[in-house]
């Protein structure tokens, strides 16, 4: 009895890593949960991109559902989201922010310009220090922001349709938008 | 024993961040004025993990959000902050993940247990194993069984040469 026990042991043991392994490879290893949900958005200022001497920050928004979208004319991932936030720019009333992280301000306005502006307003964060603050580590990244100025979701990477079909805009509606 | 492992183990982990630490000196920041303050930030360095490209610390990594982030720990180093206090910083940002050497508590408790639960677990087994083999051994030769081979060495034909009878003296011995 027992050495049939024994012998069984190692295959059940492969059979347990095996199973472990193949959840490990089905999981995106890029999508780290941010410590952020859920806590309230930083508090910073930064100069409106299109109005470097106007100041706006996250406070400003109070009382409203919004979202944040963190993006640079050098990536490339954010001319592939871009479109579908254009769109949603058109069909939504939600105000979507941008935060125009570590760029240029020529070459961002130059991007807008070829690819359209779906933003109520950009941020410049020329240095990258809120990003730090937001945890920020790949472009574009988008965050929900309820009315209570409390992040609720955080997309890492480009939007997606079925993300924005499926996650986002659900979330908005359920937040009161 | 199982001291001297952790302490080999120890040695080669701080071998390997010297390393580097010293390779990241030397090729992935600028040279900055003071190298004691560099040093110092190099040491916090390698315990934060490059969000950017995952299996490299900051210290190490050539991603802008890593020259960024040391760029921060020498600014929080210079206003007096210890280092627990920023990798607390790094983590409320990015995440515990940040944290190179993860945190004991009792999700990664298997984590840091795990390896040595199979190591005690594997020891034990192996001591189980050698412990019961030279038994069954034993157990495979009954006296009938030394008896019958003694039968057979007698009868067997002398003109073979000295080896039967040294075969003999072993099977003599044994029995």
């Amino acid at each position: 009895m027992k050495s049939k026990v024994m012998r069984w042991l190692p295959l059940t043991g492969f059979a347990v890593l095996l199973i472990f392994l193949t959840l490990g490879l089905s999981l995106n290893p890029r999508e780290v949960p941010s410590p952020l949900v859920d806590r309230p958005v930083p508090t910073f200022t930064l100069p409106n991109l299109a109005v470097p001497s106007q100041s706006m920050s996250p406070q400003d928004m109070r009382g409203q559902v919004w979202l944040l979208n963190v993006w640079a004319s050098w990536c490339v991932a954010c001319q592939q989201e871009h479109p579908l936030l254009v769109e949603f720019a058109k069909r939504e009333t939600v105000p979507l922010l941008g935060l125009n992280y570590k760029d240029k301000r020529e070459d961002a306005l130059r991007w807008l310009g070829k690819y359209g502006d779906p933003y109520r307003a950009s941020l410049s964060d020329t240095e990258g220090r809120v990003g730090i603050d937001l945890g920020v580590y790949g472009v574009p990244e988008t965050y929900v922001i309820d009315k209570q100025g409390v992040i609720r979701h955080k997309h890492i990477g480009a939007v997606t349709p079925e993300a924005l079909r499926d996650t986002i805009v659900p979330l908005l509606r359920k937040l009161g938008a | 024993m199982m001291q001297t492992l952790v302490n080999f183990f120890r040695g080669l982990l701080l071998a390997f961040s010297l390393v580097s630490a010293a390779h990241a000196a030397g090729t992935a920041t600028p040279a900055f004025a003071d190298p004691a303050l560099e040093a110092r930030v190099m040491a916090i360095a390698v315990e934060l993990r490059c969000l950017v490209c995952q299996n490299e610390n900051i210290a190490a990594s050539h991603a802008e959000l890593a020259v960024d982030l040391r760029m921060q720990i020498r600014e929080q180093l210079q206003a007096g902050r210890s280092q627990q206090q920023i990798l607390d910083f790094m983590a409320e940002r990015y995440g515990e993940f940040v944290l190179y050497r993860p945190l004991l508590k009792a999700q990664t408790v298997l984590l840091w247990a795990g390896p040595f639960v199979l190591l005690l677990l594997g020891g034990y087994a192996l001591f189980k194993q050698a412990r019961s083999r030279p038994e069954s051994v034993d157990a495979e030769w009954t006296a009938a069984d030394l008896a019958r081979a003694q039968q057979l060495l007698d009868s067997a034909p002398a003109a073979s040469g000295s080896a039967p009878d040294n075969l003999n003296k072993n099977m003599k011995g044994r029995a």
